[in-house]
């Protein structure tokens, strides 16, 4: 079954990457069928393994502070900065709409 | 070798540098540094020499030229990952195994090339352009390859490195490091250390600390170890394993770094043969190098037996959804904000982030990106992430109980036929060609195990050809034990490059004799 344009666009939204073209959505496509082969395991029974290192204990250290005061150099990278902040655009204003914006979807 | 030179005193760290960088600058055809760090590598020679005037060497390490794939972090280099999201960017710390090779009195001479954030088999989808394997320019390949009668290029038909670290694997290739660091998450430093003749060790997941490589799959990544032979690739691991406090996923078990033993008795060894192994696509001749090898084994007393993994096949696909739905969540650091490329849009964030992902990543990661983000979509969940976590564990599985029957180690193909032409391979997108050649060498990422390519012959074409031994967790001893038999039996010849100008016949043989230790 093919993607449908709203998980499309969802998809745009969520990743904020978009498609580009047909190519992109192609891609897509084969991933998934390239993804499907999966069903032909039997799974019963078997437990996801996160890691493979899920048999140990993860190491746990005491909560005191031994680095930081590296305000300069983490700021250095930084396009747009004021003071000591991070400067961002106005936030809390989603993507436009599927119709709305320019987007390769629109075509679809 | 070189390293007991520089302790004679027959060569100075300053003059063996000083070869390197012009190595460099001859082979840069190749393509194999983005970033050349000629200054720091200067002076940390230099500091390097004052250190064995003294008589007080840090170690083996001290003064000796390395190379680091571009997606370690170098603090006051620029870290790129071959991609526009993170040009210009300039590390303000070293990954921890860069400190540990610093800290060993190493110079670190430059970035290598790499795929865009190691994503690729082929080291040719990084913005700096393709990475070319030396071997195309070795008398070995010459002899072999049918004129063009009509090409009016007078490039030769160069081939590909093999990916992601190609820049890694051809730098030590080249002989313009005498070891580099790459990345290996499905193959990514056994694949071109096979293609390009050199020494490939993925060790275990857990071992080495990857504090300071950008990730792209974290419960798979582990930094990879390429040099010219197995006990340089034993010295390294000994100045990089062991728990960093700054990457909780380091086991805490100590380290005892160790020297190979001379292995002259081989009778106790229990060498597995998967035959799931003989995947669609081997070519001939690495099946019948592999069978030789086998024989090799067996002619020498050890016992040789067929095993099976018989999930083998899944693995590609498992890796796929795995890979992608990590890299989803790995990717979306980059927003512009903190680091590295930001668009000029300024509507709003959202629309600022888009613009600049956009802007910076090229197709294959925005492929990957979106690939992951439907396989973790809720209704897809179960369905796909849970259920590749669950194949996971079938193919982990598979790996304990043949280690479990009594083999020690296993042997395989590494890739499934030598070096191709770069026209050829760039043919298929970067998808289908992954999921061609990490077929043999994904496995042992899945199950976090270590491997190692070890050069074995060359092809009818003149390129090399490497074979893999896959072995127990942590057990890098015995692993790496196995592997220098292996590549004393079969002395893999050296590769004559001819375009390479030699300044100095001396201490050109010097780096020839190809290790460090």
């Amino acid at each position: 079954q093919k993607v449908s344009v709203e998980v499309l666009d969802h998809l745009e939204h969520l990743a904020l990457v978009d498609f580009r073209d047909a190519e992109g959505v192609e891609r897509l496509q084969k991933a998934i069928e390239f993804a499907d082969q999966l069903h032909e395991v039997n799974t019963d029974g078997v437990e996801p393994m996160d890691s493979v290192l899920e048999d140990r204990c993860l190491y746990l250290r005491e909560d005191d502070v031994t680095e930081g005061n590296c305000t300069k150099e983490l700021l250095e990278n930084a396009r747009e900065t004021v003071e000591e902040y991070f400067v961002a655009p106005p936030g809390n204003i989603p993507l436009p709409k599927l119709g709305e914006r320019e987007t390769f979807l629109q075509d679809s | 070798q070189v390293s007991a030179a520089l302790k004679e005193g027959h060569v100075t760290p300053t003059e063996l540098c000083q070869r390197c960088l012009s190595l460099i600058k001859s082979t840069k055809f190749l393509n194999a540094y983005i970033t050349v760090a000629e200054e720091t590598a200067l002076k940390q020679a230099e500091a390097s020499e004052e250190r064995y005037k003294r008589g007080q060497r840090l170690g083996v390490l001290d003064g000796i030229p390395v190379a680091v794939k571009d997606n370690f972090n170098t603090a006051g280099i620029e870290t790129t990952c071959a991609s526009n999201m993170l040009r210009g960017y300039i590390s303000p710390y070293n990954a921890t195994v860069v400190q540990k090779l610093l800290d060993q009195g190493a110079v670190l001479l430059g970035k290598t090339n790499l795929d865009e954030f190691a994503m690729g088999s082929g080291s040719t989808d990084g913005v700096f352009g393709p990475v070319r394997n030396p071997w195309s320019y070795s008398r070995q390949y010459k002899e072999k390859s049918v004129p063009k009668s009509h090409s009016k290029d007078k490039e030769p038909d160069w081939v590909i490195t093999g990916g992601s670290s190609g820049g890694s694997a051809a730098a030590v290739s080249s002989f313009t490091c005498f070891a580099a660091l790459g990345s290996d998450t499905g193959g990514s430093t056994r694949n071109p250390a096979a293609h390009c003749g050199v020494v490939g060790l993925k060790p275990t997941y857990g071992l080495i600390s990857r504090h300071g490589l950008i990730p792209l799959v974290n419960s798979m990544d582990v930094p990879g170890i390429l040099t010219r032979c197995v006990d340089d690739a034993a010295l390294m691991l000994g100045s990089l394993a062991g728990h960093d406090p700054k990457d909780s996923t380091t086991i805490q078990d100590k380290f005892k770094p160790f020297e190979l033993p001379n292995l002259t008795d081989v009778s106790k060894l229990s060498i597995g043969i998967p035959k799931e192994y003989h995947a669609p696509g081997l070519s001939s001749e690495i099946l019948s190098l592999w069978s030789k090898a086998a024989d090799l084994f067996r002619n020498a007393g050890a016992k040789v037996v067929e095993v099976s993994l018989p999930h083998t096949r899944y693995s590609i696909v498992c890796y796929h959804v795995l890979c992608t739905a990590e890299v989803a969540s790995n990717m979306a650091r980059f927003d512009g904000l903190e680091y590295g490329h930001r668009s000029d849009v300024n509507k709003s964030t959202e629309s600022m982030y888009a613009a600049t992902r956009r802007e910076g990543f090229n197709d294959v990661v925005r492929g990957r990106i979106l690939s992951g983000n439907y396989f973790l979509l809720k209704q897809n969940y179960e369905k796909y992430f849970i259920k590749a976590q669950k194949v996971r564990r079938l193919i982990a599985n598979d790996f304990v109980k043949v280690f479990r029957s009594g083999v020690d180690v296993l042997l395989t193909p590494t890739t499934l036929s030598d070096a191709a032409p770069y026209m050829e391979f760039i043919k298929e997108d970067n998808r289908t060609r992954s999921a061609q050649d990490d077929i043999l060498t994904q496995a042992a990422n899945m199950a976090g195990l270590p491997a190692i390519t070890v050069p074995t012959a060359l092809s009818e074409r003149g390129l090399p050809v490497g074979l893999q031994f896959i072995g127990r967790s942590f057990q890098e001893q015995q692993l790496l034990t196995v592997a220098k038999w292996f590549e004393k039996q079969v002395q893999f010849p050296v590769i004559q490059l001819e375009e390479v100008k030699r300044h100095d016949h001396g201490v050109f043989q010097h780096q020839k004799s190809s290790s460090f230790s």
